[in-house]
């Protein structure tokens, strides 16, 4: 794919990763909410394809596209009834939570992109990470943080369980 | 392609879901926005792992750790939500002031 190419997807994929996410936390229907974050996340994976990630882009339409997501539009068909006023904003703490939000991406934004300026990503010398290499990676030099996240979700899944259950 | 366009994306989706964090009254809303603050730290990781891709893949196996991290994270806070709702028959997190002294 030539230069030109790689910037003309990259800017069409963040225009719609960041339309999406912008609707994400100004929708006022919750299941509209949790339908815009699958765009943002099917537009994050293509990213990372660009970026020659095909693992990590696989894995998250599986896992946050296919997974969180229908989690997520579960726990809103459960928590739906009676909530109310909870489906607006607090729109006494928005102004304070556009400068918050502001200030955040003014402050992240400036130091990453003055700490790397000049720093190009050049696509066509990037090799390409196969699932192999992956496991490889993470069967050698991780296995001790990859058998630590493990026991982690053996445990979430335990304490889900437990919290949730109906006794 | 510069880095910086990555990083600038990626702070842009943070700070959207830090908006959305404190502006949000569901706390499923409030997860949903969770998920766009780890998103965009996975693009991070991603778009480093490109840039230094000659010493290996490490930034997407951490990309990968961060995905499961978040699908744990994501499994207790609904549960915790459910629980709340079966309890206190709302969701609205600027009502759950029951543990503030």
């Amino acid at each position: 794919m030539s230069s030109l190419g790689q910037q003309v997807v990259f800017w069409v994929l963040a225009l719609i990763v960041a339309g999406t996410s912008m609707r994400v936390v100004t929708a006022r229907n919750v299941v509209h909410a949790a339908l815009y974050l699958v765009g943002a996340l099917s537009g994050l994976a293509a990213l990372y394809v660009l970026l020659l990630a095909e693992f990590v882009g696989w894995a998250q339409v599986l896992l946050y596209v296919g997974a969180v997501v229908v989690l997520l539009l579960f726990g809103i068909m459960l928590t739906r009834a009676g909530t109310g006023r909870s489906e607006a904003d607090n729109s006494a703490q928005r102004p304070l939570a556009i400068v918050c939000a502001l200030a955040v991406f003014a402050i992240t934004a400036s130091t990453s992109a003055a700490a790397f300026s000049g720093r190009t990503i050049d696509l066509s010398r990037v090799v390409g990470t196969r699932a192999v290499d992956i496991g490889a990676i993470i069967f050698s030099a991780y296995v001790l943080p990859f058998e630590i996240v493990s026991v982690l979700l053996l445990a979430a899944l335990v304490g889900a369980i437990v919290i949730a259950r109906r006794d | 392609m510069p880095v910086a366009y990555f990083l600038v994306l990626s702070s842009l989706i943070f700070s959207l879901g830090v908006y959305g964090v404190l502006v949000r009254r569901n706390a499923v809303l409030v997860l949903l926005s969770i998920e766009l603050m780890l998103n965009a730290v996975n693009l991070n990781f991603v778009a480093f792992s490109a840039l230094f891709g000659a010493h290996g893949a490490a930034g997407q196996v951490f990309a990968l750790f961060v995905i499961a991290v978040a699908a744990a994270e994501v499994g207790i806070g609904l549960a915790i939500v459910i629980l709340i709702f079966r309890n206190r028959s709302s969701v609205d997190v600027d009502e759950l002031s029951f543990l503030k002294w």
